[in-house]
């Protein structure tokens, strides 16, 4: 893989506000029905946990704090016995297929040998148990869902061609039986077109509807993703090997790719991420590209996509955006509003991996070449209070930016929205892209100039 | 180790950061790793607040953790000082900078020497106190600190005003319900001539903290926040203090009446007239004031003896129970609270109004006591609402941790006499709903949902495939019907009689709004 070098790059001091990385849990435990997430950390965790996700912690989450005391940190308890008292109470209240343990800044702080800890619980408790360090030292945000799924990785089963060929026989059996039925999928899936001979597994946790409609993007061009990292249940994670293909969905999961390589022997495709037609379009692309198979009608269906979205296009083209970064989708949502037409003044974004997002940053600089402007400035660890400021001089139509920003930009004058759901919205694939449009558009569409005659909402004064 | 699902109080630090920011022009500086600062989430979304949260983090990385921070905390502070000039800057520890022993002090101290703010450290443990424990010490440390300042510099005024007034300590961000409790106060007091003299936290100005001393008296609404400082100012000033909760009809008038006391007995050393305010109690409690006549009317009569389960912090917990029991006739069977460090105080004041007292950190615990009762309605936080939502019991909310919900735009204080026509609502509804829940039950439920239906979905033309089906039912229940209609309609104009999961996904490109 190459990296693309971007003029418009800078890196500012990181004082900026995002999500602990641990908060990915509440997402995952979800996606992984039979998983236990166990967050081995203080209180300040647990507080996190219960307040950022909101109600999802008062439904019987399958996560918990095991929450370090004073005796934990100066080590007069032993972490073995008191972890092995933990795991043997989740068992027996809720018995997962697997428990996750994420580490915190305190397991590293204070040295906490998990991984050590963890093969030795797992034969005594018979529940396998996997480790991600997913601490606010290292990672932002969404990257926590980037260091559970790269542990992950190590579990999958070891891909065996032989079996899985078969397997893919009975899957084209399948396929070809139901494209008998629907009238819809036979144009796009002649009949007589076999899938392709190649292994497809695409990593990134999505939710279960996404993830299908991929499937059937994906097939429309005759080829058969084989499995999901992660998949629904533990039990179901994919095979790997070498002569596996790999694909990523979403921008942060570059140790996952990494791990997927290295260790596992996968092919990595790297393609731009399939959010916006566009984005969704290239992604498939790339990957019949890698499959020699020749895409059919993608063109067609992405202008049919973009036909659908002109009654958003009309409000969003002209508008200016400002990212302040947090969640790591920020390059790829930018991309794709500049294809909508929007101008990017500028991309926070909290960790940049040119090489993982290489072929996302060429589209990016494509997409701003065709459409005339010029590219914005990505700012790594951006600087908030800095941010501010040069919001105050540039005055964005819309700031994408935590909550902890929000209102106080609102009542200032500047329309926001808050980035975080774009974490849990759907936004992946072309049936979506109207979702993420529905997103960007909502505070544009409100209709409050009445009130905003009457100035800034706030008794702050601006210092500039 | 413990496994811990939720927690009635926050760490120490969200206790700190509470009183800091509720000060105005105080910023604090957090010593803690990227994601830290969700203080600034729960602020700006729960308070709706419109200014930026005065509160950033020195940001803890994989550097820090190798050569210690060194010059960055420093950094950190002298820019807060140059950009935003604040009266003072509160160094807030967490966990992990407790963890890391890092000489926190000594970063004040240095840079205390440069900026232009005062710089001090938050004294608080954090493995030792919780946000309330936290917030009380840091509210008396700031107090101290300026006072001994003004002493050593001379600029104390000692003397006392020149009519009655008072001081009002603990009202601060993210409490329950504390800007309507803090207006309520202030006209209580203003009805009855007393001037405030000071509020703090909330709003308050280091500059004035120098003045505190000129009140006649303080008030202690909260036990959880402020009474550290009352009984500093008392020790060291002698400011005599009330920290009776004026909650409810009851403890409203021992408020009122522990406040005669304090004004008359300051009265007869200058020599002035004494007050009498049992006419204006009378009054308030009689006619202001609904609840008196709530708890006599037919409405109330059939609440008694009802059971009901109170749980929250000791304040609001303390005092609901007394109004329930004493003021409506309530069958109190459970009593409890979170607050394990005021636990003896907390027996004290329910004592012989319930049939059994429970003080734990515990929420399951609290579940199983709930289930167990199975009283007509709770009165608790946000987690036993949640608690009765499962075993469909219904739960007024009467003390934090709360949600944005708790936070409403409208007046709705507990303290005071108009706090005492809310709570009424609030019992009184919590109870009516309950009831309304049941008797349509007994008449086999008046729902008739099954019968009509104004939509498509009962074409009998149309086919789910089973696939179809199931990507259906993974959609969120609350868009399901909607989905669903929207690719029937779709099928039928496109001529398709078997829906597949390919349909679906088609329909939803044309067709979703």
């Amino acid at each position: 893989m190459k990296t693309l070098e971007i003029p418009t790059f800078e890196c500012e001091t990181g004082n900026h506000h995002t999500f602990c990385p641990i908060s990915r849990v509440a997402w995952l435990y979800q996606k992984i029905e039979d998983s236990f997430f166990s967050v081995v950390g203080t209180k300040t965790c647990g507080y996190f946990l219960q307040n950022a996700p909101g109600v999802t912690i008062l439904a019987e989450p399958r996560y918990a704090t095991a929450e370090s005391e004073e005796g934990d940190i100066s080590a007069q308890l032993n972490d073995q016995k008191e972890l092995r008292k933990i795991c043997f109470q989740i068992k027996k209240d809720r018995n997962p297929s697997v428990i996750i343990w994420i580490g915190t800044r305190t397991t590293e702080i204070i040295k906490m040998d998990l991984e050590g800890i963890a093969p030795k619980l797992e034969r005594q408790l018979g529940v396998p148990i996997i480790v991600a360090r997913a601490n606010g030292l290292d990672y932002a945000f969404t990257q926590g869902e980037d260091t559970v799924l790269a542990a992950m990785t190590h579990r999958c089963p070891e891909y065996d061609c032989y079996a899985m060929s078969q397997e893919r026989r009975d899957a084209i059996d399948n396929v070809e039986e139901m494209n008998a039925a629907p009238a819809g999928s036979d144009r796009s899936n002649p009949k007589g077109r076999k899938l392709n001979n190649q292994t497809l597994v695409l990593f990134g946790s999505l939710p279960s509807g996404v993830a299908s409609q991929s499937n059937s993007e994906s097939k429309r061009q005759s080829i058969h993703v084989s499995g999901w990292l992660p998949s629904q249940r533990y039990a179901e994670l994919p095979a790997l090997g070498e002569g596996v293909y790999v694909c990523g969905v979403n921008p942060f999961l570059s140790r996952t790719a990494t791990t997927l390589m290295r260790r596992r022997k996968c092919q990595l495709i790297g393609a731009p991420f399939p959010i916006g037609p566009d984005g969704t379009r290239a992604w498939i692309e790339k990957i019949c590209s890698v499959f020699n198979v020749k895409p059919d009608g993608l063109e067609q269906r992405e202008n049919q996509i973009w036909d659908n979205l002109r009654d958003y296009l009309r409000i969003v083209i002209g508008k200016s955006i400002f990212f302040m970064g947090d969640n790591l989708l920020e390059i790829s949502l930018a991309r794709f509003l500049i294809r909508c037409g929007m101008i990017v003044y500028e991309v926070g974004i909290p960790y940049m991996d040119k090489r993982y997002q290489a072929a996302e940053l060429l589209l990016l600089q494509q997409t701003c070449e065709e459409m005339e402007t010029p590219m914005p400035r990505i700012v790594e660890k951006p600087d908030n209070y800095s941010q501010v400021q040069r919001m105050h001089e540039l005055k964005p139509n819309l700031a994408i930016t935590g909550m902890a920003h929000a209102n106080p930009l609102e009542a200032r004058g500047i329309d926001t929205k808050w980035s975080v759901e774009f974490t849990f919205a759907q936004i992946h694939g072309s049936a979506n892209a109207r979702d993420v449009l529905e997103l960007v558009t909502r505070p544009l569409r409100r209709n409050n100039d009445s009130i905003l005659d009457w100035g800034s909402l706030s008794r702050q004064t601006l210092e500039i | 180790m413990k496994l811990a699902y939720w927690m009635h109080a926050g760490p120490a630090h969200i206790g700190t950061l509470r009183v800091a920011s509720s000060f105005r022009n105080v910023h604090a500086i957090m010593h803690a790793p990227l994601g830290d600062d969700y203080f600034n989430v729960m602020r700006s979304t729960s308070e709706r607040e419109r200014d930026f949260t005065p509160v950033t983090a020195s940001v803890v990385d994989r550097h820090v953790l190798a050569r210690g921070s060194q010059e960055k905390v420093i950094n950190n502070i002298s820019r807060k000082d140059e950009e935003q000039c604040p009266d003072l800057i509160v160094s807030t520890p967490t966990c992990t900078s407790s963890i890391l022993q890092e000489d926190l002090q000594n970063f004040v101290d240095r840079t205390s020497l440069s900026s232009k703010s005062d710089v001090i450290l938050a004294d608080v443990n954090y493995h030792r106190v919780n946000e309330l424990q936290a917030a009380d010490r840091t509210l008396e440390q700031i107090v101290r600190h300026y006072l001994d300042r003004a002493r050593k510099q001379g600029t104390l005024d000692r003397s006392v005003t020149d009519t009655p007034s008072a001081n009002i300590i603990g009202i601060s961000t993210l409490g329950f319900h504390n800007q309507h409790d803090c207006r309520e106060l202030k006209r209580s007091l203003r009805d009855l001539g007393i001037p405030v003299n000071q509020i703090i936290p909330e709003g308050g100005s280091l500059k004035d903290l120098k003045n505190l001393p000129r009140a006649w008296f303080n008030i202690v609404p909260y036990r959880e926040v402020g009474l550290m400082t009352a009984i500093f100012l008392e020790k060291e000033y002698g400011m005599p203090y009330v920290s009776v909760t004026p909650m409810g009809i009851l403890d409203t008038a021992e408020f009122i009446s522990q406040m005669e006391k304090l004004v008359n007995a300051w009265a007869s050393v200058l020599s002035e007239e004494k007050v009498n305010y049992i006419s204006y109690i009378k009054n308030q409690t009689k006619f202001v004031s609904q609840a008196a006549w709530f708890s006599k009317s037919i409405d109330c009569q059939n609440l008694s003896g009802k059971e009901v389960v109170i749980f929250g912090d000791a304040t609001h917990a303390a005092s609901i129970t007394k109004i329930l029991v004493r003021e409506m006739g309530i069958r109190v069977s459970c009593s409890g609270t979170y607050c394990k460090h005021d636990t003896e105080w907390f027996n004290e004041q329910v004592q012989g109004l319930c049939d059994e007292i429970i003080i734990t950190e515990d929420h399951t615990e609290v579940g199983d006591t709930i289930a167990c009762i199975e009283p007509s309605a709770i009165f608790g936080t946000q987690m036993e609402r949640h608690i009765g939502k499962r075993i469909d019991i219904p739960c007024g909310v009467i003390s934090s941790p709360v949600h944005i919900q708790n936070f409403p735009p409208g007046h709705r204080p507990f303290l005071g006499y108009e706090g005492t026509n809310q709570i009424a609502d609030l019992v009184y509804n919590s109870f009516n709903l309950g009831m309304e829940d049941h008797s349509p039950d007994v008449f086999g439920g008046h729902d008739t949902k099954e019968v009509s239906t104004k939509s498509l979905s009962t074409d009998r033309d149309l086919n789910w495939t089973p696939e179809a089906g199931l990507e259906l039912n993974k959609i969120p229940g609350f868009v399901r019907g909607r989905i669903k209609r929207n690719t029937e309609i779709f099928a039928k104009q496109n001529d398709i009689t078997k829906i597949t999961v390919d349909v679906m996904y088609a329909a939803k490109e044309k067709l979703s709004t």
